[in-house]
């Protein structure tokens, strides 16, 4: 059996990396443990967020899933930091996750080029350092032209709650006992990291009516550039709030000895993530803080699950019993699942091209949790561009790279073969530096044109794109017209007071346009100074980002480099100056050295 | 690797003694070639040896030698010091040896680039070095010894963490906007925050441009109506202090046409030739010129004739330079008085010379010198650095602006950013084109 690409593991990264690859036209072949948790979500009930929810807008953007498949499944939806600027919105969901896991599976069975397998992938076949196949446990041999793994936290994954450790993968998932040794026999360097998830609670065993209600907003939302609303959003799904108080800090500070993280059982843990801590680190670290929040969210509509955000624990179960039912509203509470953290193997992002490919077996590429990133979409934005760069570099064209002032996406990717990472990485807005630039609202703006380029994005969709900007460029000729003798300014200028909105001058204009061609308008003039502000720094970095660093560069013939300059550099291999400059430890005369250099080198 | 370089690193003449500096990988290695004493490839680091320089058998000089072996010296490689005696013809008959021998010429500042390519000092400090280098008097040398001490560096990197955290509370917020357990930063935290950083920038600002001056010389006219004694005045405050300020070389001792030192401080006076060829600035240049002078001075000393009442001519100037830093003096003091103009004067007589010193001491007052000889002022002396000085406060003024606007506050940060990172530009923690710019004009780097 042959396959051009094989993806291995069916998250949300495997699903986006196969459907970009088998919707560009490559046999594909998706391999999962299980088929009934293919686009699983193990932890929260939730796609999108702060920054992850543009970077779901940015993969429908580019032709993906993710952003349509939670519009179907979607049971509360709400756009965060309304009150701040409009670079900084981010629409955050919360999904079904039966519902989600179900429409994955059927698009992904309605997609041409593309079969699913069970089984578990053992090793690589690597010849000349380049992939050539796959073999499973049962030892059947799979060959291909380019593979993506996205193996999620099953690699060697373990389960631990209090003193006990269990090899097996997120709710008592099957693991991949052996593909992680043997990428360490290919040259691979493993990160060992760890997470954790908060226990789930009967629903009906909780006093609700002790609790404040969080709704959803009062308008229709949708992640999708599709816009269609599958939801009715005058009947969405409420969350609830609760908090920690003195009695469960007490419990926690009493037990502390027994958790997994705190009780000292291992020699050697995970590294977890910081911005996502267990309810004990938190009390341990804040131990002023008389109280946490927590959300309750439910987890689907087919069963009675309730997520308990914010007191992921890997304590014993009886402890996690004392705790849950300190709190108010969950005194008579019924555990159904108990929090537990788990520890896997993930590789070094280091070892990877901006390209996702490794940098140790051609053709082999990888996305999500295995390259230390956390969370559904971070690793589905990584999956969608792993597919597209497979299949680019099978028809032998250059990768697609999205840069910092690009996507999201582009920053998430770049951090990670740049900085790598020794934590779960979590996409925060505060990781992009152009986010005025990266907004919510012109996602397909900045990428729908790449994706139709690449061969992913439908004709469809590409001429809606075309008829926005069309109508955008009119709408801008428009306002020019609209004059205010009063202010002596026509409207393009008179947007640019805070209090005017462009919606209350739709009479005035010559058609009815979209609402999202008016929010582009209202945008660009009324932040336009911060635009181009922002735009001018991008353009710094442009610049440095066009000047290449040769493939072939020997560090050891760069004079004056300090030691641990010349050894990242070495180890990371930017490709430009740009990338260069984000590299820890390589400092700017560094980098001028390296400047000095490149000048006489192609002088030369 | 690096070639050898050697340059002489006092000044040149006739002194007690002379150092030639070599430094690079075959530094030890070429001295020890034409040295007679020791085996300088195995005496310790960080000695001085005894011993003669030999060349075609004949000893040139008795010097000794400093060995100082890499990583621990200036430039972090190897470094030879040759301490001579100071006669010039000697100097030279050594440096045209090791010149044959292998090393070459060192290019202006070119020490201090290899100490900063090679990571002993970061970029504020090595442009002290070059001030250091380039100082002609002990304010400016003063100043230098400040740049590299690193203190400059240690405010901006202060008020840089004010903005780290103030930036970081505002991403907290942005990033867990349910979460209602984290402060929140309010438009008027941000005001007062912006309203503390412009005023210290403000005053480092005003202080370096003070400096700026001091530093680059202050530009000084001389006015008065003719023969009211402006050449006098002139040589009399050269009488006064014999240094006269020397090119950058130092090879030579011509008086740099307009430059003095006065107390300490450097004037590079304006139109010193229209004093000395015409005795009568005025009236050869004309108003207008002597309008744009005026314009041009930081610093204007205005003579008056003590013995008759002011002219037309005298009070035209007295009102053109009333805004202007300056000082009326009334010269011929030494004469019958018979100005009655009393205000805020000093008088002295040029000729006999008298009065001399309180001039001295008034410009040091306007200038606020005392304060930069003695205290710890933090400011910076160089272009760069104030221009990115200037533009960190303009971005400042534009976080006052989205403010005023009542933009939201992510918006405003993003000014908040450009702040900080235009004070990372000063101290050279981020690298921009703007940074490689200076380096190859400060340090001839590349060809």
């Amino acid at each position: 059996m042959k396959y051009d690409l094989i993806v291995v593991g069916a998250g949300h990264a495997g699903c986006e990396a196969a459907l970009a690859s088998a919707r560009m036209g490559k046999q594909t072949l998706l391999i999962t443990i299980n088929i009934n948790n293919i686009a699983d979500m193990p932890c929260n009930p939730s796609i999108g967020g702060s920054a992850k929810g543009i970077v779901v807008r940015e993969i429908d953007a580019l032709g993906g899933e993710m952003g349509r498949n939670a519009d179907k499944t979607l049971l509360q939806i709400k756009m965060l930091n309304r009150s701040k600027g409009p670079a900084v919105r981010s629409l955050r969901s919360q999904a079904d996750k039966v519902t989600y896991k179900k429409e994955m599976l059927k698009t992904l069975e309605a997609t041409s080029n593309l079969t699913i397998k069970e089984a578990i992938v053992a090793d690589l076949l690597v010849e000349n350092k380049k992939i050539v196949g796959i073999t499973t446990e049962d030892n059947e041999t799979i060959y291909c032209k380019a593979c993506i793994l996205t193996t999620g936290t099953y690699l060697k994954a373990d389960i631990l709650v209090g003193d006990k450790r269990t090899p097996e993968g997120p709710h008592g998932e099957k693991r991949a006992n052996f593909l992680s040794d043997n990428l360490v026999k290919l040259g691979f360097k493993l990160l060992r990291l760890k997470t954790g998830t908060p226990p789930r609670i009967e629903r009906s065993s909780i006093d609700f009516s002790k609790l404040s209600r969080e709704d959803g907003d009062d308008e229709e939302l949708t992640f999708s550039f599709d816009d269609i609303a599958y939801y009715d959003y005058k009947n969405q799904v409420p969350c609830y709030l609760t908090y920690t108080n003195e009695k469960t800090h007490k419990i926690i500070m009493d037990n502390l000895s027994k958790s997994a993280m705190y009780g000292g059982f291992y020699e050697k843990l995970g590294t977890g993530p910081r911005y996502c801590p267990s309810i004990e680190d938190k009390v341990v670290r804040f131990k002023d803080k008389e109280r946490h929040q927590l959300f309750l969210e439910p987890e689907s509509l087919y069963y009675d699950d309730i997520y308990l955000q914010g007191f992921s624990t890997s304590m014993p179960h009886e402890v996690q019993e004392k705790m849950v039912h300190s709190l108010k509203g969950l005194e008579h509470a019924k555990i159904l699942r108990y929090a537990y953290a788990i520890e896997y193997d993930a590789i070094d992002p280091l070892q990877l091209k901006p390209s996702l490919e490794t940098k140790v077996v051609e053709n082999l590429f990888t996305a999500g949790q295995i390259n230390g990133t956390s969370g559904y979409e971070e690793a589905a934005g990584q999956g969608i561009i792993a597919g597209i760069n497979a299949v680019l570099k099978l028809n032998n064209k250059e990768p697609l790279i999205l840069s910092r002032s690009d996507a999201y996406i582009g920053v998430l990717i770049d951090d990670l073969v740049t900085k790598g990472t020794i934590e779960p990485y979590r996409l925060l807005t505060s990781r992009a530096e152009f986010r005025l630039l990266l907004r919510s609202d012109n996602a397909d703006l900045r990428l729908s044109q790449k994706a139709y380029e690449v061969g992913l994005l439908s004709e469809e969709r590409h001429n809606e794109l075309l008829e926005k900007i069309k109508e955008i460029n009119e709408l801008e000729e428009e306002i020019k017209n609209v004059t205010f003798p009063q202010y002596k300014c026509n409207l393009s200028e008179y947007l640019k007071r805070p209090e005017v909105k462009i919606i209350d001058y739709t009479d005035k204009f010559s058609k009815k346009y979209d609402k999202e061609v008016l929010e582009q308008v209202e945008i660009n003039h009324k932040y336009e100074g911060y635009i181009n502000k922002a735009k001018k720094e991008a353009e710094k970095m442009i610049k440095l980002g066009k000047k290449q660093i040769p493939e072939n560069i020997d560090y050891e013939k760069v004079d004056n480099l300090a030691t641990e300059a010349r050894q990242k550099l070495e180890k990371i291999r930017p490709r430009t100056i740009d990338q260069a400059t984000r590299i820890s430890g390589v400092n700017p005369s560094d980098i001028a050295i390296l400047m000095v250099y490149l000048k006489r080198y192609y002088n030369e | 690797m690096n070639d050898t370089i050697v340059a002489i690193s006092t000044a040149l003449g006739e002194g007690a003694i002379s150092i030639i500096r070599v430094s690079g990988e075959d530094a030890i290695s070429i001295v020890n070639n034409i040295f007679k004493g020791k085996d300088l490839s195995k005496v310790a680091s960080h000695t001085i040896n005894y011993g003669h320089i030999i060349y075609k058998d004949e000893i040139i000089d008795e010097v000794l030698v400093s060995v100082m072996k890499a990583p621990k010296t200036y430039t972090k490689e190897d470094i030879i010091e040759i301490n001579t005696h100071g006669s010039i013809a000697v100097v030279n008959k050594i440096m045209e040896i090791l010149l044959l021998k292998g090393c070459r010429l060192a290019e202006p500042g070119e020490f201090t680039k290899r100490a900063f390519l090679n990571g002993r000092i970061d970029l504020t400090e090595a442009e002290g070095v070059m001030d250091l280098i380039n100082s002609e008097t002990e304010l400016t040398r003063k100043m230098a010894v400040n740049e590299i001490s690193g203190k400059v560096s240690k405010l901006i990197t202060d008020l840089r963490d004010n903005i780290v955290a103030l930036i970081s509370n505002i991403e907290v917020n942005i990033d867990y906007p349910e979460y209602e357990d984290i402060e929140v930063v309010t438009i008027n935290k941000i005001k007062t925050e912006v309203k503390y950083m412009k005023e210290k920038l403000l005053e480092i600002l005003k202080l370096s441009e003070d400096g700026k001056v001091l530093k680059d010389g202050i530009k000084t006219v001389i006015l008065g109506k003719p023969n009211v004694g402006k050449s006098s005045l002139l040589n009399a405050l050269l009488e006064e202090d014999k240094a006269i300020v020397t090119d950058v070389k130092g090879t030579t001792r011509d008086i740099v046409e307009g430059n003095i030192i006065v107390g300490g401080v450097k004037l590079n006076l304006i139109d010193t030739a229209g004093i000395r060829e015409s005795n009568d600035v005025v009236e050869k240049i004309g108003i207008e010129k002597s309008l744009n002078l005026i314009d041009e001075a930081e610093l204007v000393l205005l003579v008056l004739d003590g013995s008759e009442e002011l002219t037309e001519e005298d009070k035209f100037l007295l009102d053109k330079t009333k805004d202007k830093k300056r000082i009326v003096i009334m010269n011929k003091d030494d004469l019958e008085s018979n100005n009655t103009y009393n205000k805020d004067v000093i008088k002295i007589s040029a000729k006999a010379g008298i009065g001399i010193e309180k001039i001295k001491e008034r410009i040091k007052e306007l200038f606020n010198v005392g304060a930069f000889l003695s205290k710890n002022l933090t400011f910076f002396t160089n272009v760069r650095q104030i221009t990115l000085l200037k533009s960190a406060i303009e971005s400042l003024e534009e976080v006052e602006k989205g403010i005023n606007e009542q933009m939201e506050i992510d918006m405003i940060e993003i000014d908040l950013k450009l702040v900080w990172e235009k004070l990372g530009d000063i101290i050279g923690a981020n690298y921009t084109e703007e940074l490689i710019d200076n380096l190859f004009s400060r340090f001839c780097l590349g060809k």
